[in-house]
């Protein structure tokens, strides 16, 4: 422990310890929430003792957080040890234990919920804030866009010497950072658009062409010049050089979560060659992108928890004949009410077969049934992966035998001649290195949890799985 | 009723008036016309330019306090959206949209904004707690329809007048929140809610109610998808745990009165 910290801090932070150990052995997970919450109730300036004489990156959004706090982590690790929270605890109580666990003096790389960043910038003095997006997200908890958008203008105003790291294709985030002391605008890419079609700054209207966007009014608000982007697979920083990502992760936003992070990293004393290679190790994010064997198929896990994330994804599903299945949660920590899932473009997997699981399937059943996506139905995460194993390459709906949705009729096909354009479609097999059919499972946040519970017996004895009969039952 | 040319379904303002997923109401009706083989064209109509004239459904969604009256305002420039009524056009308004095709609603800094006086329904700020969580209402008679599921996300507190009657009343939720159990409003070929789902996708029969008032009687399609959502929200609302902390504090104010209404 640190010993410029108070007694009573240190105390504050071996009772939160105790308290998340008692969470373990009571079977409540790690405990790290738990022992955070124990300790800033006993000491509420922990966080800003714990981060005292150290150099912090915060990291916020609505998506992406979490990837890219793990990249930018593992670009400073190349420097020696680093405080940093896993697992999404990113509220005051879940970066406590981060700070703790690690040595003094460590840099800190923290993901930060989007409607706390105020607080913890206020108690933690960060050299360098990285704030990548904004969109609609949880509406019955957070606030709408524009109010986070504001709330975030007003504490990267109280920043002062840090660093905004911040993303030029974005307009909320533009709004929000263009007054700080410091910026370094990175090209991050936004291609959701729908929460910032207004002008943040006077309402106008936001106009977008293929050089970037500007508001029409002619306020002044437009994409600002970015000092780095990424071009193919090189992050491009005029004055610093092309260097290559050659990452593991999927996905055109990912690169774009990488250059951030290698910015980021850079302002913190990683050259971006170092850091751009050391990124490249990273190979999953909290159970994301994990590949886990079931029954006769493989089972890749995707999170996507908004309109914007899952637009993003449908670009990186196995192009193929294999089924989907998505799983769509509506707690409190997924938001309440899954309206959203009329702002995602299921119309575009028409012609694929989606397993709509979860405990909200009838939501998404509705959706898909809407958009002329066929599909079947198993709230049971394994019983899921079992229907998409038993319907691999089988295609379109058209061919599909469906029995287990409430609507035995989802087979009536009541698709135009357009919708059906996607039956022509190759039929190409993804396999992964031991031969095993690829399905994409894309689930919001809690639901991702459950897959993970349900598929980590059998990442656990991954030779009982490969021998395991196709019934998971 | 035979038509010469497709059913246009208008979305207005989807860009202001899109945040809660509610042009998919748009999409609702505009596919349960396809699927019975009619005819229809779903517009998305953006603030910037002039409301279509010839829509024959207009649909309003929940947005955002600042675009909610950039969006009342582009429709009070041209008064388009009274004359397409007029004419016999039908209006779905949701939310903001709901706020905004009455006679007035709170602007972001509490002043009030002239809607568009399609409702007689004027919106005050709430001086309690956001209305947020799942509603269940039951259908004035006069509407013939089984009772509604949605969910509502507003702070605003809407009083009715004379001339309009309300949607229905809340079972479970807050609904308009003047304390007399009202959700919505109906007012001829105008329906008002403050239910998202979006609330055409999680009640079929009310998607079909708008569109029999403007092509006529329609003939069933297999719902069985959408009546399993619409019950077994239902059965979650009524059994689920209390999260309308406003209702229940005005059902505290008012047991007998609230209680018999059911």
């Amino acid at each position: 422990m640190a010993p410029a910290l108070s007694l009573r801090s240190r105390a504050a932070a071996r009772a939160g310890g105790w308290a998340a150990e008692a969470s373990r052995r009571l079977g409540g997970g790690e405990g790290l929430v738990i022992g955070g919450r124990v300790s800033l109730a006993l000491d509420p300036s922990l966080l800003a003792g714990l981060s005292r004489d150290r150099a912090v990156a915060l990291v916020s959004g609505t998506n992406g957080k979490t990837t890219t706090t793990r990249l930018l982590a593992s670009a400073l690790m190349e420097l020696g040890p680093v405080a940093h929270n896993s697992g999404g605890a990113n509220l005051p109580s879940g970066l406590v234990p981060a700070l703790a666990g690690s040595p003094a003096g460590s840099p800190a790389a923290l993901e930060v919920d989007e409607g706390w960043l105020g607080a913890v910038a206020d108690a933690v003095s960060p050299g360098c804030v990285v704030l990548l997006n904004l969109s609609r997200d949880q509406l019955d908890r957070v606030s709408e866009v524009r109010n986070v958008a504001s709330r975030w203008r007003s504490v990267v105003e109280r920043l002062g010497h840090a660093v905004v790291v911040a993303n030029a294709d974005d307009p909320m985030v533009v709004w929000a950072s263009r007054d700080a002391a410091h910026v370094r605008w990175v090209a991050g890419g936004q291609s959701w658009r729908e929460d910032a079609a207004g002008c943040p700054s006077c309402s106008g209207r936001i106009d977008y062409d293929s050089e970037g966007w500007r508001c029409g009014t002619g306020c002044g608000l437009e994409r600002p010049a970015p000092a780095a982007w990424v071009s193919g697979s090189q992050l491009v920083v005029p004055g610093k050089g092309n260097h290559s990502i050659e990452l593991a992760l999927p996905g055109r936003f990912n690169l774009a979560n990488a250059a951030m992070a290698a910015v980021a990293a850079a302002e913190m004393g990683v050259p971006l060659e170092r850091a751009t290679a050391a990124m490249s190790q990273v190979t999953g994010v909290d159970g994301r992108y994990e590949v886990t064997a079931a029954g006769g198929i493989s089972a890749r896990l995707l999170l996507a928890k908004n309109p914007a994330g899952w637009a993003e994804l449908f670009d990186v599903l196995t192009e193929d004949v294999a089924p989907a299945v998505f799983a769509i949660n509506a707690r409190v920590a997924d938001g309440r009410d899954p309206s959203w899932l009329w702002d995602v473009p299921f119309e575009r997997l028409a012609g694929r077969l989606v397993v709509a699981s979860g405990e909200r399937w009838r939501d998404l059943a509705v959706r898909l049934r809407y958009a002329g996506v066929d599909h079947v139905c198993a709230p049971d995460p394994l019983a899921s992966l079992e229907l998409a194993a038993e319907h691999y390459g089988t295609g379109t709906g058209a061919a599909v035998q469906v029995d287990r949705c409430a609507d035995p009729g989802v087979r009536r096909d009541f698709r135009s001649a357009s919708d059906r354009e996607g039956e022509g479609r190759a039929e190409r097999a993804v396999a992964d290195d031991r031969g095993r059919r690829i399905v994409d499972v894309v689930a919001n946040y809690t639901a991702f949890q459950r897959y993970r519970a349900a598929l980590r017996p059998l990442r656990d004895a991954p030779r009982l799985a490969d021998q395991a009969p196709v019934s998971l039952k | 009723m035979s038509r010469e040319s497709a059913v246009r379904i208008v979305v207005v303002h989807p860009e202001l008036l899109g945040t809660y997923g509610d042009s998919g109401n748009g999409r609702v009706l505009a596919t349960r016309l396809r699927w019975r083989r009619i005819p229809s064209e779903l517009i998305m109509a953006p603030a910037d330019r002039p409301l279509p004239q010839s829509g024959d459904i207009y649909c309003l969604g929940g947005g955002e306090d600042g675009p909610q009256v950039s969006s009342a305002a582009a429709l009070n420039v041209d008064g388009s959206l009274v004359k397409a009524v007029d004419r016999g056009a039908a209006v779905l308004a949701v939310c903001a949209g709901f706020q905004i095709i009455g006679k007035s609603f709170p602007g972001p800094d509490g002043r009030e904004v002239p809607g568009v006086g399609l409702v007689d329904a004027v919106t005050r700020r709430g001086r309690g707690p956001r209305a947020v969580g799942e509603v269940v209402s039951r259908p004035v008679p006069g509407l013939r329809l089984v009772p509604l599921s949605g969910y509502e996300n507003h702070a605003g507190v809407t009083r009715l007048g004379p001339e309009a009657s309300p949607l229905g009343m809340v079972h479970r939720g807050v609904g308009n929140g003047g304390g007399d159990g009202t959700e919505g409003a109906w007012q001829d070929k105008v329906l008002c809610t403050y239910l998202h789902g979006p609330v055409l996708a999680r009640n079929a029969a009310l998607a079909d109610h708008l569109l029999s008032s403007v092509v006529g009687p329609l003939g069933l399609l297999d719902d069985a998808e959408m009546e399993e959502l619409r019950r077994e929200r239902i059965r979650n609302g009524i059994s689920g745990p209390a999260t309308g902390r406003a209702w229940a504090r005005h059902v505290w104010r008012r047991p007998s009165e609230v209680m018999t209404r059911f």
